[in-house]
């Protein structure tokens, strides 16, 4: 807090006023939204193509665990309508998806932010003390600079998450031509799985990124669309 | 503390999205166009940039056969020939010379022998061998004209047709295959004769051939008409 000394001791300790801090740059803020209704199109689309064959394994052979094995998901859950039509949705979106995600980490990279963001090592010891606080085991909140480690680990995580669908998916959609990447992954089949494992992940990242925005800090909210943050962490780094 | 505007903002942008996906969408008369031809950029990006005709598909050992292999074909009932013997492949289009082959002409013809992964447009693969004569010794044989740039697969299998690019079709592991798994090619996959290429999807593969025409203009295809993706490689 830097709010300045009061001037009239008198007078009762009023608010700091709230220094708006200049936090997203407008291609974080475009990509960020980009790749939210993105996704979303690329699950439901994905979602429609997994009903086609909702298994993973070689034909004859065992099947993976997996929780969705022969899954009937609502209609409102899909987008395409039919095979070939989630298909295109699929390979339609998956551009601008690519295109967007290169654009922010060329953002990360060019602009240095990337050093605000990634999780590293000593991060470790400041992830345990944030944890902390939120189990109630410490009061106060440590001191962080414009993400705390946690959001550091989670964004640094779904960044990792984002290549590794791009990675897996181009497995799937070129198993020959890229036969070395699907073997990477442990063939077409474990790459499908891969693939389809992603989706769950996001899903949850996004429902406690979601939760988190407006339990914690609901100004971050305002500062992904308009750029300006007002809320109670506006230290910078 | 909440936005109004910033709620606004999101609803802006979450509501496309969620009312595209409320009914299975497929993109209507206004999205659905744009789609095919995202679609067709795909096929030329899969043709030109991520395909390769010197790159060849993993093989197998023959241990490694999938238990099952499904069959498919659009007909009512499985397509049969009331008189195999006199089944006859039409090699036809921009050629110095129309060929009229039979099986054993075929089987007379260089023959290839691989095991391979075949990879459904419905997510499912199985490894299978296959024998057959190399399209490309096919295409040596009738002459192919240097104008033809496509080929049309057509089959008895109610009109079941495919359109491939050539470079596809001259790739070193298409084949016209008359064998599947040490045997004869059962009727179940396309006897007498179909096409095979580990480098595409099951529905790129024309089975129950009857002929084979090269062109210039771009052929569809059945599936591929009705808006599954024309180049299919894989």
């Amino acid at each position: 807090m830097s709010a300045p000394a009061a001037p009239a001791p008198a007078a009762p300790p009023a608010a700091p006023p709230v220094q708006p801090v200049k936090r997203h740059h407008w291609i974080v803020r475009l990509t960020h939204w980009l790749t939210f209704v993105l996704l979303v199109g690329m699950i439901t689309s994905g979602l429609q193509i997994y009903t086609a064959y909702a298994r993973f394994g070689e034909r004859g052979e065992p099947s993976y665990v997996n929780a969705f094995e022969g899954q009937r998901f609502p209609a409102w859950s899909k987008l395409g309508g039919w095979l070939a039509g989630g298909l295109n949705w699929h390979f339609t979106l998956m551009w601008p998806l690519i295109f967007g995600g290169l654009l922010y980490l060329s953002y990360l990279v060019a602009s240095g932010e990337w050093r605000s963001l990634l999780f590293r090592p000593r991060d470790i010891k400041g992830a345990i003390e944030m944890q902390k606080y939120y189990l109630r085991l410490r009061k106060e909140h440590p001191a962080q600079g414009k993400h705390n480690p946690l959001q550091k680990l989670a964004y640094t995580f779904i960044i990792f998450l984002g290549m590794l669908s791009v990675l897996t998916g181009f497995a799937i959609y070129k198993p020959t031509q890229f036969s070395w990447l699907t073997a990477l992954f442990g063939g077409f089949q474990a790459a499908r799985y891969w693939h389809f494992w992603a989706v769950w992940l996001f899903t949850a990242f996004l429902i406690v990124h979601v939760i988190l925005v407006f339990v914690v800090d609901p100004s971050s909210l305002r500062a992904m669309i308009t750029g300006w943050y007002r809320g109670r962490f506006p230290s910078h780094d | 503390m909440i936005d109004r505007r910033a709620f606004l903002r999101l609803a802006a942008a979450a509501g496309p999205a969620s009312l595209v996906s409320a009914c299975g969408w497929d993109g209507g008369n206004t999205v659905r166009p744009l789609l095919l031809d995202v679609s067709r950029v795909n096929d030329w990006v899969g043709e030109k940039i991520l395909y390769s005709q010197r790159r060849l598909a993993p093989l197998y050992d023959v241990s490694q056969r999938s238990q099952q292999l499904p069959m498919y074909f659009i007909s009512p009932e499985m397509p049969m020939l009331r008189d195999p013997k006199s089944w006859r492949l039409q090699v036809a289009g921009l050629v110095r010379q129309p060929l009229t082959l039979s099986l054993d002409d075929l089987q007379a013809m260089p023959r290839t022998t691989y095991t391979v992964k075949h990879h459904c447009v419905e997510g499912w693969s199985a490894i299978a061998t296959w024998h057959g004569v190399p399209f490309s010794a096919i295409a040596e044989r009738c002459g192919m004209s240097p104008q033809a740039r496509y080929v049309r697969f057509d089959s008895f299998d109610s009109g079941y047709f495919n359109g491939w690019d050539l470079a596809s079709a001259m790739h070193p592991q298409t084949i016209l295959a008359y064998g599947l798994n040490d045997n004869p090619l059962p009727v179940s996959h396309g006897a007498p004769l179909r096409l095979y290429a580990p480098t595409k999807l099951g529905y790129k593969m024309t089975k129950y051939l009857v002929s084979v025409t090269f062109t210039a203009d771009r052929p569809g295809g059945y599936w591929e008409d009705q808006g599954y993706p024309w180049f299919g490689g894989v």
